[in-house]
Formats: C-alpha cells, structure tokens, sequence
C-alpha cells in the first residue's frame, strides 16, 4: 500500500487494518509524526482515524464512560466529562501544550505504550478496560493486559482499539506529576488515585517508574483503612505519609536521561502522600 | 529541514483547503507533513518550521478551528478539513489583524520566527476566552517558544489586544 487509507466508519477502518498490517495507523500523529519527520520511521501506508467519526466522543452507559479511541485530551477537558471523570481530565491537562492536547488522542497514548504516558495511572487507577476489534470480534482487556512492557502491547496485528470503558467517579480522584517544567514535558514521574466512596476502595495507578503504569495494592489496602468512610476523612494525619512509602515500595524505576530510580521513587513517595491527604483530608484540619 | 532524506513513495493527489481556498496538491511523498506542504508546495511559508516535533509551536495553525502543530499532521490525512494559516487571519494579504498590529506595537516581535505561532495561537485563545487571566494567557502560549522575547512583551501583546477588543475596538 503506498497511499493514505482515510475510512469513515469503524468496520471500514477493522477491514482496512486487516487488509493493511504494516501500514501505520494514525491517529493524532503526536507521537508517530515526530518519527516521521525524524525519518526514522518508515511509512509503508497509512491508516489515519481522523475521519472514522465513531471513534471519537465519549458516552455514559450507566456506571461507566465509554471513551472512544481517537478522543483527543481536549475532548476530556470539556466540564461534562471532567465532573465524570476527574482523574483523566486533572492528567490530560498535564499532557504537552495546547496544540498537542487539540491532537493527541487516549487511544494513542494506549498504542505508544510508553510508561509516562499520562492517561495510563489513571486507566489503572480505575481498573478500566480497553475494547479492541478485529475483523474476527471484539474484546476487552483490562489495561494491565493490554500493557505488556515498554513500547510494547497485546496488540494483534490485525486489531485496533476502539474505546476504553471507565467507571464513573464515586468519589475524589487526583493526578500528580513531576516534571522538568509544568508545560511540555513528559513525565519523570506521576500517581493517579482513585477513592471510591461507595464501593470503598481505593485505586493507584504510578506512572514512569515501571516498564508499565503499576497498580500499588498493599498502598491500596491500606488506604481503605486508613480512610474513615463515614466522613471521607483520613483517621490519621500521618497516614498520608505511610501511603507515600507503600506506594513507592511498588516501584521500579530506572536510571535514564530524565532521572534517577532515587528520586523517581522519592516523588512517588511524596506525590502519592500528597495526593491522599487531598483527596481525603484528615478530620483535625491539621497538615497537608 | 525535514524532508531532506525523507524516501520514495508518492502519495495520489489530493486537496486541501486553506484559509478557504482549496489548492491540488501532487507528487508529495508519504508521510509528508501538513507544514512541508504549506510551505513548499503551497507557497505558504508563514509557518515556521523551528523543531518538527511538536516542541516549539512555530508551525501553529487551526485544523477545523483546533489549535495544532503542523509539523506533527500528515497532509494527506487533513483532506476534508478546513485550515487556517496565518496568512488566512487577516482579511487581505498583508493587512495586519488587531493581534499583529498589538504585536508590533508592544515590541513582543524580534527576530520574528516565532511570531506566526504565536499570533495564531492568541487569536485562538481570544476568540474561545475573550477576557482571558494571566494564567489562562500563559497556558494557552505554553506551546510556543521564543528564543527572544522572554514573553513579558508578548504578554503585554495580549493584553493590548483585549483591551482593544473590550473597548469595541475592530475585533
Ligand atoms: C511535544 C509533545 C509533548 C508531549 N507531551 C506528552 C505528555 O505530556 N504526556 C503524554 O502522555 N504524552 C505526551 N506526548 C506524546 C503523545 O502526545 C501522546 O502519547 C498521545 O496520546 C499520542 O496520541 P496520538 O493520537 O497523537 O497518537 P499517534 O501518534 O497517532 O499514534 C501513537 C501510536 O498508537 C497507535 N494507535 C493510535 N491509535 C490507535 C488505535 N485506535 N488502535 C491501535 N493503535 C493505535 C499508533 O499506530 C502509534 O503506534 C507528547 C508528544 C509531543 C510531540
Ligand atoms: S515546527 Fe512544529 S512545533 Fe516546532
Ligand atoms: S522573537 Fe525571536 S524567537 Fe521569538
């Protein structure tokens, strides 16, 4: 295939994957254009989502969204979806700048696979699933699944992402991260949290400090404690802090260009605490 | 820039629309971005072309009135939409939009190679955010780098402008 394949509906897009496996598939472009333009990534044929009209936009279905694959960041700022969803609008504000907040899509921040990817703590903070379809069927994964390693997912050849289901918010949610600056940068390291009032549980998802987004579940277990479900309040101020050292004993970081695994784990320890203490002040008023 | 080592295949021909005017566009090779053809073959060179990677902003414009990065767009893939340059902002070539002439006036240009981008970018932001705070001024420039400025003429730029408009200057 030497051309750009621009389908408008999802089965002409699964039918033209199937027929096309080595072209790339292009949705926003952020990450495979700067390849492109590098000339380090060649491009056999292109499949771009940009008109398949049902891939982008989100809809309620009772407890859960369903967000569509090519919904852009920006989609995800609009106040309707950010009250249902506060934890991914707080991270897809933290994504690049403007420009790449109108283009980049949570479908190809799932496709990249990078682990500073910023909608992925929150996916797993959430423990939301990814729906995927191939001219064989659709199926889901939970994003843990789909995730398998750095740059690397479950991904068939002949299978695309349609959508990620995720349940709506019962409670506070917070996405922290650490960068060089505020605007522009990837992340060197992030938590996103999850506090389910009804369901009371608790959802961690740690991003840049594993080959993948990592769940913490002894944090989580002990936040489920820690937190006085009557009031939504922390019993104890310093319990905030013990979360920290949970959830940065979950960790893997790595040394790399962007920083040490030290003070990768550090900042979770710190981002994780503060994160807590926001979402469920102690009752004294006292700290955080 | 880009391009340069860039291979072979060729892309059919297509069409794109461009501060409303459609223009053919033959023999560009895949994979060529929406900012390339503007410039080289559309005789568009107002976009600048800073880093090609999204990083720098200099190659802003609106792609069905979205705030974009032209660098990082496939051409081929934006048939069908309707992009504005910054050649498109004014109503004539070489007539000067109220942001360019609070530009000039405020010294926010100096060697000038960002300020294509960065006029794009604040006509977006004051058409969504006519009265926008200093923050939402300096998050919705976020994107654009200036090597020369150090932005406090280009925020005072925006300001001039708002105060322009809010007065019942020309908007
Ligand atoms: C300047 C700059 C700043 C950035 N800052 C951030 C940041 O702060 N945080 C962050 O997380 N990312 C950042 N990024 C990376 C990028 O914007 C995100 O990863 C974005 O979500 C990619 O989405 P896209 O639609 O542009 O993907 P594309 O580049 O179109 O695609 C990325 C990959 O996903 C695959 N893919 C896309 N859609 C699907 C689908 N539906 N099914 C299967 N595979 C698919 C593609 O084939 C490709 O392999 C930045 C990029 C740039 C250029
Ligand atoms: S040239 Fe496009 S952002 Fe730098
Ligand atoms: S005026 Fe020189 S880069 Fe901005």
């Amino acid at each position: 295939m030497d051309e750009v394949l621009l389908p408008t509906t999802v089965d002409e897009l699964v039918e033209g994957r199937a027929a096309h496996p080595d072209a790339l598939l292009l949705a926003g472009g952020t990450d495979l254009m700067v390849a492109v333009n590098a000339g380090t990534l060649p491009v056999p044929g292109v499949i771009a989502l940009r008109a398949v009209d049902g891939l982008r936009g989100w809809r309620r279905e009772g407890d859960e969204v369903v967000v569509g694959a090519a919904t852009t960041y920006a989609d995800l700022l609009a106040p309707d979806v950010a009250d249902l969803l506060p934890g991914m609008a707080q991270a897809s504000r933290t994504v690049g700048s403007p420009q790449i907040r109108s283009t980049g899509t949570l479908g190809g921040n799932l496709g990249t696979a990078s682990p500073a990817g910023d909608a992925l703590p929150v996916l797993v903070a959430l423990g939301a699933t990814v729906e995927l379809r191939s001219p064989g069927g659709t199926r889901s994964l939970p994003v843990g699944e789909l995730l398998t390693g750095p740059k690397r997912t479950a991904l068939a050849p002949d299978e695309v992402i349609t959508s990620a289901r995720l349940p709506v918010a019962r409670g506070p949610q917070q996405y922290r991260k650490v960068g060089v600056r505020n605007a522009m940068v990837i992340s060197v390291a992030s938590v996103a949290l999850a506090v389910d009032v009804e369901a009371r549980t608790v959802g961690v998802g740690l991003g840049s400090v594993g080959p993948v987004p990592l769940p913490a579940p002894d944090a989580c277990a002990f936040a489920v404690d820690a937190v006085d479900w009557a009031t939504g309040a922390l019993h104890d101020p310093g319990a905030a802090d013990r979360f920290g050292e949970l959830a940065a004993a979950a960790c893997s970081p790595i040394d790399d260009h962007r920083s040490t695994a030290a003070y990768r784990r550090h900042a979770v320890r710190v981002l994780a605490a503060r994160a807590l203490a926001t979402a469920c002040p102690p009752a004294t008023g006292a700290a955080a | 820039m880009s391009g340069a080592t860039v291979p072979t295949p060729v892309a059919p021909s297509y069409v794109l629309t461009v501060n409303g005017t459609e223009h053919g566009v033959d023999a560009s090779w895949l994979g060529e971005s929406l900012l390339h053809v503007l410039r080289e073959r559309l005789g568009l060179p107002g976009s600048k072309a800073g880093c090609e990677q999204g990083e720098c902003g200099s190659c802003s414009v609106l792609v069905d009135g979205d705030l974009v990065c032209a660098c990082l767009v496939l051409a081929a893939a934006a048939v069908g939409t309707e992009i504005t340059t910054v050649e498109g902002l004014a109503d004539e070539r070489g007539t000067f939009t109220d942001v360019q002439q609070a530009f000039v006036d405020a010294g926010a240009v100096q060697c000038g190679f960002c300020t294509p981008g960065l006029v794009v970018a604040v006509h977006d932001l004051l058409d969504r955010v006519p009265e926008p705070t200093d923050l939402e001024v300096r998050e919705a420039l976020s994107g654009n780098l200036c090597r020369c400025t150090g932005y406090g003429r280009v925020v005072a730029a925006v300001e001039a402008a708002v105060a322009v408009r809010t007065s019942g200057g020309a908007p």
